[in-house]
């Protein structure tokens, strides 16, 4: 399983992410650059330990506004799927709106969503405004992507919608439902953000968004690095543990989760 | 040209009169055919590509309605729960890829109004049917091409149906595969007395399986001739090398002929 190409190729780019350090701690010694212009990267390890009380709860709130954005898009967009395959009419009636949802710039819709909402209630709408339409879509490909001979079988055997929906619609769709909800997580986290930038306030209930402009501000740089450092790795995890979920649904029969193996 | 085959005095498991199909594109595909299919008989049809047969059988399973004329099959008496008249087999195996071997087998008891209380019974013998007894828990990208073939075979026949209707079933596998298949299906004909109706586009593959040969002519398909394959049952390899199969063969050919005439590179 594990050849010394497999080790080869994971070692890479921790290798690429040592001499980077490395060579960025090198730098800021040998031109001795001040921490407000760039600070060295154990600086900022030091100030991820020494703030680690702030960051770390404004850590949680912005993962429990992603959360949030996160659930009501996966609900929303598959819920309007579905109802988008149940009837066509609906479907033109509404899937234009979605893509204009789309396509418009979240940041552009934040300052407005924040003047009608209270600003915790459009922090989350803007995480679902972003995160929603790659699980609309792709559900809805997914659910229509169903193979033509099944649904002539399930014809055949009688089946009623319902039936149809659950037991080879639903099913059918999931790897794409699945691959839908891996954007809408990463993207979730990029709405929250933005929501957080635009609203800028300050007091309890500021995420890691307010505490990199908020620190912007004082020059803080560090804290800057530190908190961007830590929406990475949010992002990473959330991305990780969505492949994982679905990894381990699919493995057993869809053709994404059989790697090399056959 | 169609030489007439005289009518049998059995009970029609399947009668079609005049039926057509026009697509809404205006394309005619089928017909006008007239076609009886006795209860019991193993009935080929057969055609080049596009002629109709496939669009025949969705007809008579019921997938599709026909543009004009009328699809009859015959009633049996009370059916038991879980049971259904029609069985189709199509050309890809057509299994639910998240689904075991099992569970796949179990769908149309699944979508049945009412619950067959030995639904577990006559999977098992299903499976046993189609020498799949071993595989019940295995998903369906563990098994061959021809493995995937006998689930699906074993999935039309759990609820005993009285017709069975396959569409180029065979059509994708190596030919190993589809000779024992061939047998496998002609043994379970035998044993279960199904009405068959197969298509195909091989002429070897009917005049193995089939009592009746029903040459179809090029879109739109009507029946072109009809042959009686009168060959003693039961059948087996020696049958595919005899010179009676090879008279047969080229016989049927003969008539196949016109239907590709006007198609160009046949």
């Amino acid at each position: 399983m594990t050849s010394p190409r497999d080790i080869i190729r994971l070692l890479l780019p921790v290798a690429v992410l040592a001499a980077g350090l490395l060579v960025w701690e090198a730098l800021v010694r040998a031109y001795d650059i001040q921490p407000y212009v760039l600070p060295s990267p154990l600086l900022v390890l030091q100030t991820l330990i020494s703030d680690w009380g702030v960051l770390s709860q404004s850590l949680g709130v912005t993962l429990l506004t992603t959360l949030e954005g996160f659930v009501a898009a996966a609900i929303g967009g598959i819920a309007l799927a579905l109802l988008f395959n149940q009837s066509k009419w609906l479907e033109y009636s509404l899937f234009p709106y979605a893509i204009i949802l789309q396509v418009t710039p979240v940041i552009a819709i934040a300052p407005l969503l924040l003047i009608y909402l209270q600003q915790q209630t459009a922090v989350i709408v803007c995480a679902w405004i972003v995160a929603f339409f790659p699980v609309l879509s792709n559900t809805t490909l997914g659910l229509n992507s169903v193979d033509r001979n099944l649904a002539g079988l399930f014809q055949l055997y009688g089946a009623s919608r319902l039936q149809t929906l659950l037991f080879l619609k639903l099913p059918g769709a999931l790897p794409y439902i699945l691959g839908g909800l891996r954007i809408a997580g990463g993207l979730s986290l990029i709405g929250a953000v933005v929501a957080e930038i635009a609203a800028g306030s300050a007091g309890a209930g500021s995420g890691l968004a307010f505490r990199i402009a908020e620190s912007g501000y004082r020059l803080n740089i560090p804290r800057m690095f530190a908190a961007l450092l830590l929406l990475s790795l949010a992002g990473i995890v959330i991305y990780g543990l969505l492949a994982l979920i679905s990894h381990l649904l699919l493995r057993r029969w869809h053709e994404s989760a059989l790697g090399k193996e056959s | 040209m169609a030489q007439s085959v005289a009518p049998d005095t059995k009970a029609a498991a399947v009668r079609l009169r005049g039926v057509t199909k026009i697509y809404d594109t205006g394309v005619a595909a089928l017909g006008p055919l007239d076609l009886d299919v006795n209860s019991g008989e193993f009935v080929s049809l057969l055609g080049p590509s596009g002629c109709g047969k496939s669009t025949a059988l969705r007809l008579i399973a019921g997938l599709s309605a026909p543009s004009a004329g009328t699809v009859e099959l015959s009633h049996r008496g009370a059916q038991r729960p879980g049971s259904h008249r029609i069985g189709f087999v199509f050309q890809e195996p057509t299994l639910m890829p998240w689904a075991t071997v099992r569970d796949n087998v179990r769908l149309p008891f699944r979508l049945a109004h009412a619950p067959a209380a030995d639904a577990d019974t006559r999977i098992d013998d299903a499976l046993d049917q189609v020498g799949l007894a071993e595989f019940a828990g295995a998903y369906p990208r563990e098994l061959s091409g021809g493995m995937k073939m006998r689930v699906s075979l074993a999935r039309a026949l759990v609820t005993d149906p009285d017709i069975l209707l396959m569409d180029e079933p065979f059509a994708a596998l190596d030919e190993i595969t589809r000779f024992r298949l061939n047998n496998d299906l002609l043994s379970l004909w035998r044993s279960l007395h199904k009405t068959v109706i197969f298509v195909t586009h091989s002429v070897f593959e009917s005049v193995y399986l089939s009592q009746r040969v029903i040459v179809m002519t090029a879109r739109p398909g009507r029946i072109g001739a009809e042959f009686r394959i009168s060959a003693p049952e039961p059948r087996g390899e020696e049958f595919r090398t005899s010179a009676e199969y090879a008279a047969f063969c080229r016989e049927v050919s003969n008539a196949l002929a016109p239907s590709y005439a006007g198609q160009r590179g046949a």
